[in-house]
């Protein structure tokens, strides 16, 4: 370093015409998205689920059904998708999400390079709305690959059949097929609740394990509010029911009461968490890492 | 003010509180274009917390910084025309050399990612651009961190601690690039703890100690103010050292390693003591001036009254781990 001359600076851009904005920052998100493991975790769990469910269906001997479409699920390819919606609520797609959402700031915090991106010509409110778009962006498509090899993954277990709707009545399967993907779309809501507790205890935390455990935590609190007898007066108002809400669609006709309700209970969760994660990003020292 | 004729860097009464540890207590110090201003200090003096302030990334709890007579904290248009690194800078390691100047490139504006080549080119690293960061030893990773500072087009480059971790070959290309890079005309502050290497590069100083500045100026100023000392040896030191001690002018004298040891504030009140030795038979072997070396003097200003090094370094470890506790909790 000390043999070289050193080269003459570039030109000068005058005014710094272009300068970055949070699509700049969203875009380079989601590069780093592409380049980091988790990711990959996240959404291989997404893809994993609905094959493992298609093998285990394969083999399973009962025709009979202990909870929604579970009876279904030999005769329609597209009640598998629905049925990963249920389980799925408890932990997976919580647990997937976290994993971004809860990482997105925390690692940032953790490795150092928060300062170094604060350091350059950006507000801190554009890196925070571009962060939040990349972990919004995974979570989309992790429902969306999960609820595509769900559907794939059961047509080709059980065929691409029409659907018995929750109120008796057969839905065609074109039909059903939209009707899966406006659940994936309705699943959105709860799942962006989650994001939005994930992105507060990545701010509040700096610690990545933190914040995806205690998402994962919070998600399984609002499960076990939901079951204790003497709570089941909350359970309208809790997160975890919300995620049940894409059931109104398969009622003939289509019930939308929990859809509405879950709007404005999902707002009540996500929006004060979005909007704390976002004042404490852009008031908090960064100090560290 | 107006940005254009604002100094680069103004700091006024600068305090950052942390329970009741005052990491920073009542900093002022102004850095001039064309400086290179070093910010000395022992470990847990405040000078990574100041200049984590001076960069906007932590909120003062009183007083200002002006970067080109702008608030980091109002705008990061503050920062333009500025750039530096806190502690040691810091990459995304599953990417390489060149993506992460590419990634830094784009969130600094058009027209930063043209010097990506050239920055590269300067600190030596284009040969391992394509590696990716979480394979660089620390020295490589210290000249990224000066490479992500020139895609700014800095005016004012802010450095902490540029040459800590590196190995003596390190050290000393780190500082021919300091040097070199103020050639160029970039205003440098940088912070440091190592004497040597602030009294190599930096025309000026702060001395910062427990938080707060006990000198600020040029190097050369402080050097002065300790006044010029002389050794002397002769063909008869103790008359020579009666001569001394009778002779106007001459401040101080007193035998020391062998040798006669005196200060005198004017150069002709040295002529005349080496006639007057001359005159009174003790003939001169040698007359050295000896220059006051910065670190006598940055012990002098930092130990205080009865507070000596070994004090000053526990103090200042203490202070290192409660403002670590305080910002890991923060």
């Amino acid at each position: 370093m000390s043999s070289g001359a050193v080269a003459a600076p570039a030109p000068r851009i005058a005014g710094r015409v272009g300068r970055p904005s949070v699509l700049t920052v969203y875009r380079w998100e989601v590069f780093k998205l592409i380049h980091l493991k988790r990711t990959y975790l996240g959404l291989g769990l997404s893809v994993i689920v609905p094959i493992i469910f298609a093998v285990a269906i394969h083999f399973r001997h009962s025709q009979h059904g202990d909870f929604a479409f579970a009876s279904y699920l030999n005769r329609s390819g597209l009640a598998l998708p629905l049925v990963i919606l249920l389980f799925g609520a408890v932990w997976m797609f919580p647990l997937i999400t976290a994993l971004v959402a809860g990482d997105i700031f925390a690692s940032e915090d953790h490795n150092g390079t928060l300062k170094t991106v604060l350091t350059r010509s950006l507000q801190r409110w554009q890196i925070f709305a571009g962060k939040t778009l990349a972990a919004t962006t995974y979570a989309v498509i992790a429902i969306l690959l999960n609820g595509t090899f769900a559907v794939v993954a059961g047509t080709i277990q059980s065929g691409f059949n029409p659907l018995q709707s929750l109120s008796g009545t057969t839905v065609s399967a074109s039909h059903a097929l939209g009707l899966v993907y406006l659940a994936l779309v309705i699943y959105l809501m709860p799942i962006a609740t989650v994001l939005c507790i994930g992105l507060l205890l990545s701010t509040l935390t700096r610690n990545s394990a933190a914040a995806v455990v205690g998402t994962l935590m919070i998600s399984l609190l609002f499960q076990l509010i939901g079951v204790l007898p003497g709570l089941q007066g909350t359970q309208p108002y809790l997160l975890s029911t919300q995620f049940q809400a894409w059931q109104g669609l398969l009622r003939q006709p289509i019930d939308w009461s929990p859809i509405v309700q879950a709007v404005w209970v999902c707002a009540m969760y996500a929006v004060p968490a979005l909007g704390a994660a976002f004042l404490i990003f852009l008031r908090r020292d960064v100090a560290g890492g | 003010m107006s940005a254009t004729t604002a100094p680069p860097l103004e700091v006024r009464g600068l305090v950052k509180r942390y329970g009741n540890l005052a990491a920073v207590d009542g900093v002022d110090l102004t850095v001039d274009a064309g400086d290179v201003y070093g910010y000395l200090g022992p470990n847990g003096a405040g000078k990574t917390t100041s200049l984590r302030m001076m960069l906007g990334l932590i909120r003062p709890t009183a007083g200002t910084v002006s970067l080109f007579g702008r608030d980091p904290w109002e705008t990061a248009r503050a920062l333009d025309g500025v750039a530096g690194f806190v502690e040691a800078p810091t990459f995304y390691p599953y990417l390489s050399g060149r993506r992460n100047l590419e990634l830094l490139a784009a969130f600094d504006g058009d027209g930063a990612s043209a010097l990506i080549d050239s920055a590269l080119q300067t600190v030596e690293l284009t040969d391992r651009a394509r590696d990716k960061v979480g394979g660089y030893s620390h020295g490589m990773r210290q000249r990224l961190g000066i490479a992500a500072a020139l895609l700014r087009q800095p005016k004012l480059l802010l450095l902490d601690e540029p040459t800590t971790g590196l190995d003596p070959g390190g050290m000393r290309d780190m500082r021919v690039l300091v040097r070199q890079l103020a050639q160029q005309g970039i205003t440098i502050m940088l912070s440091s703890h190592l004497l040597a290497e602030v009294e190599e590069v930096c025309n000026r100083v702060a001395i910062v100690q427990s938080g707060k500045i006990v000198y600020e100026g040029e190097i050369s100023a402080l050097k002065r103010s300790a006044g010029a000392a002389y050794t002397l040896q002769t063909t008869d030191d103790e008359r020579a050292l009666g001569i001394c001690r009778a002779q106007r002018g001459i401040e101080e004298a007193r035998p020391s390693d062998g040798k006669i040891w005196f200060s005198a504030e004017e150069e002709e009140a040295v002529a005349a003591l080496s006639q007057a030795l001359v005159e009174g038979g003790a003939l001169i072997r040698a007359l050295t001036p000896q220059t006051a070396r910065l670190e006598d003097l940055f012990f002098s200003l930092t130990e205080g009254a009865g507070n000596g090094a070994e004090d000053a370094a526990a103090d200042g470890a203490e202070r290192e781990s409660i403002q670590a506790q305080a910002e890991a909790t923060r």
